[in-house]
């Protein structure tokens, strides 16, 4: 028979809060935690799923960009310069994994921490807030996002895909994408109550990965549709890591990066306004 | 960097206390304005029927909910500013068990210690040293789903005290629960009354509430109906004991006129009539005196269920 130590009134604290400036009465400070959770269950259930997902763009490479691309031949990049095909997709589904692994993490993952188990109830239940949580699974989503990253550049550079130093640019720029994603994701999934319902992710996506100027210029689209498509994120997503890798940087790249600032932010808010009201009501 | 920690009452200032409170979900009241204090060192409980607001309470003393009206105040804070400074010092376990079921069993203990900012060096240690007191040593590297209701009950009270708590909150510890496990938990809830720590608890079990319970307010619709320790509610709502007499539901109602002027005061159920008396033996001879021959009887000890049902006119469990 063991004893616990008592915790008498006139002992220490063990755990002393420390108060981040920011957010305080929804943060404490320590998403870190949040993120080390969902790495250790990964290693210990689902980590094959995760291996899993670093193929699929591969497989993509080879089908359209290696296979499909020998009958294409040579791409005009907007800027005048002409690349093989399969480096003109290449970067686009390296931008289409970042934002598939961010958006697989922070919706079905999260719908069934949701629905299904209790996990966040009992996070919440500690010193973590809405905002740890939040920024915890999202953490994971962009580790995950940066290892398929990784990986697919390891790829692209054995087959000489990527035409320039910049190429390196893209890893950052993956993270800044997978972040978007994330963020918005979990929060539009802090919504959804039924198997149904999350269908429709796949419903926005699909078509996004197939007209985001993923596979072809977006010069083959009438100027209404082109406004369509660049009113949504993945081409902005595209257009930055192709600029990456093919070496090509523009100003026009800043406006790229400020779309998914905003996304980041309002995604951000609203994932954790959802949290606070589905828990600490 | 503000580091604020709790003001460390060395005197019996309560460590939770609530005034008015209110806890409204659009038009409805599931808290409508009660007051308590819970001393440091107390084991303090709530006793009502289901939906009579005790689990919103919890929530409230928990700092997961805010509270519409009245004020609140947890170890000295004010949970609406300080919300995980209030959780960093409490130990929750909920009405139903949210452990982390992609964890294995002591995963789980150093998992959430790690919420609380815990370092390795001390969580690896104190996770063995609350298994064995979970007695769930042998289940270390076990799944969650693998245990029985009353194993997993016990590793989320574990859980709980990962972070030596200096108040333990235990929303209906032992609902769903075989009597054996029951009383294997509550061994163990006491063992931590005993070396001090705070204990607040939710129940509508009469039995656990006199076993563990210092002192219980009765709740029902959300507000306060009684309060004291067990003995003085039952001593000051009911009689020392009870006659439970069963006639058949068919003449319960016929004969519970003719007994009128036996004992204190006579309560009359679908299934029985309850008879409130000091000496129940005494009554139930005059019973048979007026040539009533009851199917059953049974003399009894009051308890906090004839207390609930003297205040609120039914029964705990419905």
């Amino acid at each position: 028979m063991s004893t616990v130590k008592a915790n008498s009134a006139t002992q220490a604290p063990l755990v002393q809060v420390e108060r981040p400036l920011l957010l305080p009465s929804i943060y404490a400070g320590n998403a870190r935690s949040v993120m080390r959770r969902g790495i250790l269950a990964t290693a210990k259930t689902n980590w094959l799923i995760v291996v899993s997902g670093f193929f699929e763009p591969v497989f993509y490479l080879l089908a359209m960009g290696i296979g499909l691309g020998t009958f294409i031949g040579d791409i005009e990049l907007p800027g005048g310069q002409t690349v093989p095909y399969a480096a003109y997709i290449a970067p686009a589904l390296l931008a289409v994994s970042a934002m598939n692994g961010a958006v697989f993490d922070s919706t079905w993952n999260v719908f069934f921490k949701l629905n299904f188990g209790k996990l966040y109830d009992g996070m919440l239940a500690t010193p973590l807030g809405p905002f740890d949580v939040a920024l915890g699974e999202i953490m994971l989503a962009l580790l995950r996002g940066l290892v398929y990253a990784c990986g697919f550049m390891i790829v692209m550079q054995v087959l000489g895909l990527n035409l320039s130093w910049t190429a390196i640019l893209a890893l950052p720029v993956v993270l800044i994408i997978a972040f978007a994603f994330a963020s918005f994701g979990m929060g539009i999934t802090s919504y959804m109550k039924t198997f149904q319902q999350m269908d429709w992710v796949n419903f926005v996506m699909l078509p996004m990965f197939l007209f985001s100027a993923t596979f072809y210029p977006l010069t083959v689209y009438p100027e209404w549709i082109q406004w369509i498509i660049q009113a949504l994120p993945l081409w902005h997503g595209v257009e930055l890591v192709r600029g990456a890798t093919t070496g090509m940087l523009t100003l026009d790249m800043l406006w790229h990066l400020a779309y998914f600032a905003v996304m980041i932010v309002l995604g951000m808010t609203l994932t954790t306004r959802r949290l606070k009201a589905l828990f600490l009501t | 960097m503000l580091t604020l920690v709790p003001q460390q009452s060395a005197s019996n200032e309560p460590v939770i206390s609530a005034r008015n409170l209110v806890k409204k979900y659009k038009d409805f009241a599931a808290v409508d304005g009660i007051s308590f204090d819970i001393a440091p060192g107390e084991s303090f409980g709530f006793l009502g029927p289901n939906g009579a607001g005790k689990s919103t309470t919890m929530r409230m003393i928990g700092a997961v909910s805010t509270r519409t009206e009245g004020d609140l105040s947890i170890i000295g804070l004010d949970p609406n500013v300080y919300g995980p400074e209030i959780r960093s010092q409490l130990g929750v376990v909920p009405q139903s068990d949210n452990l982390d079921t992609e964890l294995r069993v002591r995963d789980n203990l150093l998992v959430y210690g790690r919420y609380f900012g815990l370092s390795r060096s001390y969580l690896g240690p104190k996770a063995d040293e609350l298994l064995e007191f979970a007695q769930l040593t042998e289940k270390a590297k076990a799944r969650v789903d693998d245990l029985s209701g009353g194993m997993k009950r016990r590793l989320t009270i574990a859980r709980a005290l990962i972070n030596n708590p200096r108040i333990l909150l235990l929303d209906e510890p032992t609902t769903g629960l075989d009597p054996q496990a029951r009383h294997i938990l509550w061994d163990r809830l006491f063992r931590l009354k005993e070396q001090g720590t705070t204990l607040v608890l939710t129940t509508h079990y009469m039995d656990e509430a006199e076993q563990l319970c210092d002192r219980l307010v009765v709740v029902d619709k959300g507000t306060i109906m009684a309060e004291g320790s067990p003995a003085s509610l039952i001593r000051q709502y009911s009689t020392r004991e009870v006659l439970e007499l069963r006639f058949g539901s068919e003449n319960n109602a016929a004969v519970a006129k003719r007994l009128k002027g036996i004992g204190d005061r006579i309560e009359e159920l679908p299934d029985r009539i309850l008879v409130y008396a000091d000496n129940g033996e005494h009554e139930l001879a005059r019973v048979t005196e007026l040539g009533l021959n009851p199917v059953t009887s049974l003399v009894r000890r009051s308890s906090l269920e004839d207390v609930f049902l003297r205040l609120t006119g039914r029964s705990l469990i419905e």
